[in-house]
């Protein structure tokens, strides 16, 4: 606990010995024809960045955080490459509203083309500061200086440490970004195969995530949830389960119910009794699983045509052909629930959070703590894998709750495998309806296409509108959510990737974006472009089988991208992809193609698969993709993302769905929610197609679109019958055979 | 007072007996390598070797511990001087997250000491109730394959 309280400039002074004052620059207006690149956009100064220390180590910060995904390796890459220094002199520090920028969540797969580019300039500049310092100090022109291993070396054989130069406030100034990074051709350390920095400890039982954290006097929360979203506590027996050994505090607030215990295993039992005992007023107000496609279409909805194409020379439509897709609500079901701790003193607040955005939860905080936003901090430690808003805020929430009850102590909130399966936000689920209008010559002449579905975005705390903390609407005095807002397309929310990257003379692309939500629904991995490239590329596929002609042909007829013809043709050539494959009715192959949000990166691939009709089960046995992502940092980290994007989608396309009756979810732990496991694990392959000259884009959540359709596309091609809903469930395949 | 034998060393804790393992071996003993997945003996992220065998310490009550020998992701190595294991799923880069992680190497480490030389299905049936969600299982194979080479020389 001495960090308390500690100011950036005393993290500066005892962790890293570093001498350089910090101060939040103002908010900088930039003139509309001059935006500094990235995120230095918005934090100008070189010191929000990086960090020189007496001892020679350099700090970078970011206000992106590490989701398991590797980003911080990927960014200590960046800032050895610019700096000279190798990445073992680096220490990253994020996402810390004492400490780092803000850069609101980290999602959508662009903290390389914020965060990364923010760094890149930075560190190039400083690099160059460090130079012309050294020149003065030295008498040399600073073009006859060069940097190595954090070293300034004169070509007289003179040496001088980035230390002994960065001596005064040397990076406090503003970033201009005239400092050009080095190109591609001269790098060393980008591009390469890095160790990812944080693996080590991991694998050996070093305190990795907010779960290992413990702190002299910390105990021990959980929470009790109701058994249905808008279910009310009616009573409950607080007196018993305080006299339970080691309770130290039971809370109720509204239909909020919570206990703190001295030891893990006696706050659990306080939850058990409490959860026997309590009495809940049951909403039963969600709407029946067997239609819920149907209810999805019937509600009010904000509807928008996203794209509209008229051209004066489509060709006649003389026939159309039309098909409508469905897709489960889909669990993020991480390894590990949600933890979050957090400690409450003199009106002053610290969490530690495995949250996506500390500053947007700390906002959220202070207004329904009634606390300034200065007298909360929050700062990230890793949790278990995260794919996109979890319950990390929601249980972050919950700590403070608990944690004023017991000031000075902090209390470790973990959810419990339930919570996490009944409480974290789902991935919606959607409908798809398309139809297109052939000409004579089979070409697509007219492309109409409409989506229903609740909302991938703007259900994250921090949103203006609302309070989006779960135990926030359970409140004796509520707090009511934001309301869903569209995100425009490029990058879209639930229209994500609903715009097809071929090129169609006439098309209308429409949504619906559902408001009534019975089940809470937010941001995963790869948002609504996950079922809508599903849908394309199956429809897509049902054309080329259609107009007779080979479904990759046929996708190539309507793209003139180059970039997309290599990707799709790289998969095609290392899948060893033949025109005119026929399924002996076990076996299927089946191509998908996507460019991730239409502005980032391009991932085809082909699957294969083998089913067997009686039991209705579906084996995918090899995925070969093929990847453009730009500029490639880390190569290995772009791989693990990619193929990992491949197994999780396979997982999503095959098995997963949430159950839920009339009353709750009922999907609760991994027997009512099976993913993929080792035995069903394709064999996968991926092909990178490296552009060193290109900008570096945003691929963690481009394959997951792209493997569904291609496993879809591969069952239909086994089973000579199109399936058209996620997940492809024994039943489908059984009624289809 | 409950006596524990844990990665080698004596260890005595006060607690019911009915504790599971894993809280006693991470709050009572500040041990992080076992991890709380589910609680209820289905992800695996929790194993702990006990007498060779890999078990779910989230569901195993510390008194049945008592008297046996527990292993624990720290008993195999250290960051400095890793297990054979350890090195090889960081050679790998064997972990996304890296949460499922101990349960993948400590369920490896019990598969290797039994079957040195162990076959892709024999890899594969030993790791498949460890649950993985970020879909790292292609490297996890080959970490453990790499780390049966390393084992034999």
């Amino acid at each position: 606990m001495k960090d308390f309280l500690l100011t950036r400039r005393q993290f500066g002074i005892t962790a890293a010995g570093i001498f350089v004052t910090f101060t939040l620059a103002p908010e900088l207006v930039l003139s509309a024809d001059q935006p500094l690149p990235g995120a230095l956009s918005g934090t100008p100064m070189l010191d929000a960045w990086v960090l020189v220390g007496s001892d020679g180590k350099i700090t970078i910060f970011t206000g992106k955080v590490e989701l398991g995904q590797g980003l911080l390796t990927a960014l200590c890459q960046i800032a050895a490459e610019e700096l000279d220094v190798p990445m073992s002199q680096i220490k990253v520090v994020s996402g810390d509203t004492r400490l780092t920028p803000d850069e609101g969540y980290t999602t959508g797969s662009q903290s390389i083309e914020y965060s990364g580019t923010a760094l890149r300039f930075a560190c190039a500049e400083a690099r160059a500061l460090l130079l012309e310092k050294a020149s003065a100090a030295l008498g040399v022109p600073a073009n006859r200086l060069k940097t190595a291993e954090g070293k300034i070396l004169s070509v007289d054989g003179r040496k001088l440490t980035y230390a002994e130069i960065a001596k005064t406030d040397l990076l406090h100034h503003r970033a201009t970004a005239k400092i050009a990074p080095k190109p591609a051709s001269q790098h060393a350390i980008v591009g390469k195969p890095a160790g990812r920095i944080d693996i080590p400890a991991k694998l050996t039982g070093l305190p990795s995530y907010v779960q290992d954290m413990r702190m002299p006097d910390m105990v021990f929360g959980r929470a009790v949830r109701p058994p249905g979203p808008r279910d009310r506590l009616e009573g409950v027996d607080i007196a018993t389960v305080r006299s339970m050994p080691g309770i130290l505090s039971v809370v109720r607030d509204g239909s909020f119910l919570g206990v703190v215990a001295s030891r893990e295993e006696q706050a659990i039992a306080a939850r058990e009794a409490l959860q026997q005992s309590a009495k809940w007023r049951t909403a039963g107000d969600l709407p029946d699983a067997a239609n819920i496609y149907t209810w999805l279409k019937k509600q009010a909805s904000v509807d928008e045509i996203i794209s509209e194409k008229k051209s004066p020379n489509a060709k006649q439509v003389v026939k159309r052909l039309e098909a409508a897709y469905t897709k489960s609500y889909v669990a993020h079901a991480a390894i590990g629930p949600s933890c979050a701790i957090a400690v409450m003193k003199d009106r002053k607040l610290r969490v530690w959070t495995h949250s996506q955005g500390v500053y947007p939860l700390r906002r959220n905080l202070a207004t329904v703590m009634k606390m300034n936003p200065e007298d909360v901090i929050v700062s990230h430690v890793e949790g278990s894998g995260c794919y996109g808003h979890n319950g990390a805020d929601d249980a972050a929430f919950d700590a403070v709750l608990l944690a004023r009850e017991v000031p000075g102590r902090p209390v470790k909130v973990q959810w419990m495998r339930d919570d996490e399966f009944a409480w974290s936000p789902f991935g919606s689920a959607m409908v798809m309806q398309v139809s297109a209008g052939l000409a004579a010559d089979n070409s697509i002449a007219d492309w109409q296409y409409e989506l229903w579905s609740n909302a991938h975005s703007g259900a994250r705390p921090g949103r203006p509108g609302g309070i989006n903390l779960l135990a926030a609407w359970h409140l004796d005095k509520p707090f009511a959510p934001s309301s869903p807002r569209p995100v425009p397309v490029p990058p879209g929310a639930e229209d994500r990737n609903a715009l097809p990257i071929y090129d169609f003379p006439n098309q209308k692309i429409v949504r619906h974006l559902v408001k009534e939500t019975p089940l809470r629904t937010s941001a995963l991995r790869a948002l609504g472009a996950y079922a809508n490239v599903f849908a394309i590329e199956s429809f897509m596929d049902e054309l080329a089988v259609a107009a007779g002609v080979d479904p990759i042909a046929f996708r190539l007829s309507y793209v003139k991208d180059p970039r997309a013809r290599a990707v799709i043709e790289t998969a095609a050539a290392k899948a060893s992809w033949k025109p005119g494959f026929k399924s002996d009715g076990t076996k299927g192959r089946g191509f998908g193609f996507a460019k991730y949000k239409n502005i980032a990166c391009y991932f085809a691939c082909v699957a294969d698969v083998e089913i067997d009709r009686k039991a209705g089960g579906v084996r995918v046995t090899r995925v070969v993709g093929a990847a453009d992502a730009g500029q490639i940092i880390n190569p290995k980290g772009l791989e693990m993302q990619l193929e990992g994007g491949m197994i999780q989608s396979v997982s999503w396309t095959l098995k997963e769905a949430v159950t839920f009756d009339r009353a709750r979810v009922t999907s609760r732990d991994w027997a009512d929610y099976p993913i993929l496991t080792f035995a069903e694990v394709p064999e996968i392959e991926v092909h990178l197609i490296d552009r060193p000259e290109e900008r570096p884009l945003g691929s963690g959540e481009a394959s997951l679109g792209p493997t569904a359709a291609a496993v879809v596309n591969a069952v239909s091609s086994a089973l000579g019958r199109r399936i058209r809903h996620l997940p492809i469930s024994k039943e489908i395949i059984k009624q289809a055979s | 007072m409950i006596s524990l034998t844990v990665n080698g060393k004596k260890r005595m804790v006060d607690v019911k007996p009915d504790t599971p393992l894993l809280y006693v071996l991470r709050n009572d003993l500040e041990l992080n390598g076992p991890k709380f997945g589910c609680g209820l003996g289905q992800c695996w992220a929790c194993t702990v070797i006990m007498d060779g065998m890999p078990i779910l310490s989230c569901i195993t009550p510390v008194s049945a511990a008592e008297g046996h020998n527990i292993l624990t992701l720290e008993g195999l190595g250290s960051i400095e001087k890793p297990h054979p294991i350890q090195k090889a799923f960081i050679e790998e880069q064997a972990a996304q997250c890296g949460f499922c992680i101990n349960g993948m190497i400590m369920k490896s480490k019990a598969l290797l000491d039994k079957t040195p030389d162990p076959t892709d299905h024999e890899i594969i049936a030993a790791l498949d109730p460890v649950l993985c969600r970020c879909g790292t299982h292609k490297n996890i194979v080959s970490a453990v394959r790499r780390a049966a080479k390393e084992m034999k020389k």
